[in-house]
């Protein structure tokens, strides 16, 4: 591809576009930074021993880490039904629940994107009524217990995994399986040695979306948590406190904390995966 | 029944169970709130004066900010994928970073630029009238951080697979940049362009975090559907409700439109090839 240097027309109009990304996300986020770094070590320390705060972050990020465990677990478990869930050669009775089953699989190819098409307040608004204390079922669990946060947490990332993996599946080509099999590997060696280590690098890319949109997580929990200091509250319900009480400095050095976990996961995944591929 | 044939049913068993509690139960217990008093309950509650100006207040927003963004986003596309300049890699690792920045943190820096009271362009603009955050453009410009990265993630790819052999020889023959860019560019970029202008749209119509930060929330005035949402789930169930039934089937819908538009995209090419 023979991409040009810029000449002056094109000059002119990088120049525009880059004040528009500026005045829109470089500035606002420098702001972040330069609020918290002006406030020096001080703010961070005073934020990191202020005990709410503390539990806020850790909630959030044990939140975040059981609910991406679940998702590598269970995402992939409903990405594999999506692409391979097909059974051949059955008869009789057999074929009618596979006619049906592959309905169902529309219907759930579908149903996997609703999370990212409900505003995130729907979500919680709905999960509420569900597991509120009115839930149908007689799981009270909102607004007082931390499983309502691993729920709507859960809700709203449940397409990520799905999402990266199921791609990478379909592209995969069965023949290596086939020729395992035919050695005389079990199904369970072929899964362990030809088809995850194919997908680790999906699940993984798939697992720090997951985890960056647990942490950062507001919409869903506003109505669905008491977000109460300690027990309930997640960091963003937290940050949104001290932006309401004009406490820009703690606001700020939160927000950096925030920034700098997202971003370490976004590492340590990325190490994970490496290790765990070179392994293979 | 043979292992493997029970073990297959339990997979489908656990994802078929899973996804009805945690996603399909939910959303029909939205439509079934939503009409818990049937449809002319839900109607009168749309003819309410506060349910409609914030229904316009999010329709407004979200109009003008995913034009803005269709705009801007063709634009920084055809600048990462055509040209070569210092800085050009950072730019592009960066378009991505709003899907990956909590809401309220989005908020936040906005309001440390833009606030009245202690932003860094927001006292000198406010004293020159201009009022930013608490407005329409400071909703407008979350709106437009939160799906910045939407639409240039969809057209990116198309313009670098497409090459510009096309737009070389057209300009070969003569044709102006103007005119190349319209005949020749917006063509070839149109099913990304309109996928990511959707998504876009939907991400929009359903935004609250982020514009929650820097609206004033009064309600009948600058109030957007999300935020009218949250304040009425209490005292009024059946306003937040009807009014999250309209966002869901928005939402719902465009996602719909965009499955639609890329399997008839593929079918297409299959053809051709």
């Amino acid at each position: 591809m023979s991409a040009r240097r810029l000449n002056r027309g094109a000059g002119l109009g990088l120049g525009i576009a880059m004040i528009w990304f500026s005045l829109l996300v470089l500035l606002p986020l420098a702001a972040i930074i330069v609020k918290a770094a002006g406030g020096g070590a001080s703010t961070f320390g005073h934020i990191l021993t202020e005990s709410e705060t503390r539990d806020a972050l850790l909630l959030t990020v044990k939140v975040s880490i059981l609910v991406t465990v679940l998702n590598m677990v269970l995402g992939t478990l409903i990405a594999w039904e999506l692409v391979r869930g097909k059974a051949t050669g059955a008869r009789g009775a057999g074929r009618v629940a596979e006619w049906v089953w592959g309905k169902v699989r529309v219907v759930i190819d579908l149903v996997i994107d609703i999370p990212f098409a409900l505003p995130t307040i729907v979500a919680g608004l709905v999960l509420l009524s569900l597991y509120g204390p009115h839930s149908p079922l007689g799981l009270h669990w909102a607004p007082t217990t931390q499983k309502a946060i691993l729920v709507a947490i859960a809700f709203v990332t449940l397409p990520f995994v799905v999402r990266t993996v199921q791609p990478v599946l379909e592209e995969l080509d069965t023949d290596v399986e086939d020729a395992a099999a035919s050695l005389g590997a079990g199904r369970l060696t072929i899964l362990r040695r030809i088809v995850l280590p194919a997908l680790l690098p999906a699940i993984f890319a798939g697992a720090s979306l997951s985890f960056a949109r647990g942490l950062s997580e507001y919409g869903s929990l506003v109505l669905l948590s008491s977000n109460s200091p300690h027990r309930t509250e997640t960091v963003s319900v937290r940050l949104f406190a001290f932006i309401e009480q004009s406490n820009t400095a703690s606001a700020a050095a939160l927000a950096t904390i925030l920034l700098v976990v997202a971003l370490l996961a976004i590492v340590v995944l990325d190490l994970v995966q490496r290790r765990v591929a070179s392994h293979e | 029944m043979s292992r493997e044939l029970s073990g297959r049913w339990l997979r489908r068993l656990i994802v078929v169970a899973y996804l009805l509690l945690l996603i399909l139960w939910p959303t029909w217990y939205v439509v079934k709130n939503t009409f818990a008093g049937g449809f002319s309950a839900f109607w009168d509650i749309l003819q309410m004066p506060e349910v409609q100006s914030a229904l316009e207040v999010t329709v407004r927003i979200s109009v003008i900010a995913v034009l803005i963004n269709v705009v801007f986003g063709v634009w920084v596309s055809m600048v990462i994928v055509r040209f070569r300049f210092p800085g050009r890699r950072v730019l592009s690792a960066l378009i991505d970073l709003p899907l990956s920045v909590s809401p309220v943190v989005v908020g936040l820096a906005l309001m440390l630029v833009y606030s009245p009271a202690y932003g860094w362009f927001g006292k000198p603009l406010s004293s020159a009238g201009i009022q930013i955050v608490f407005a329409t453009p400071g909703m407008v410009l979350a709106t437009c951080f939160v799906t910045l990265p939407l639409v240039v993630r969809e057209v990116v790819p198309v313009l670098e697979e497409l090459g510009e052999d096309q737009e070389e020889a057209a300009r070969s023959l003569g044709a102006g940049t103007w005119q190349t860019f319209w005949r020749i560019t917006v063509p070839s970029i149109r099913w990304a362009l309109i996928y990511g202008l959707v998504l876009s749209l939907a991400r929009a119509l359903g935004e609250f975090g982020a514009v929650k930060v820097v609206s004033s929330r009064i309600a009948g005035q600058s109030m957007t559907a999300t935020t009218l949402v949250e304040a009425r789930s209490q005292f009024a169930p059946h306003e937040a409700y009807a009014l999250s039934f309209l966002l869901a089937f928005a939402g719902v819908v465009c996602l719909v439109i965009v499955a639609l538009l890329r399997a008839q995209a593929t079918r297409s090419l299959g053809e051709k090839s």
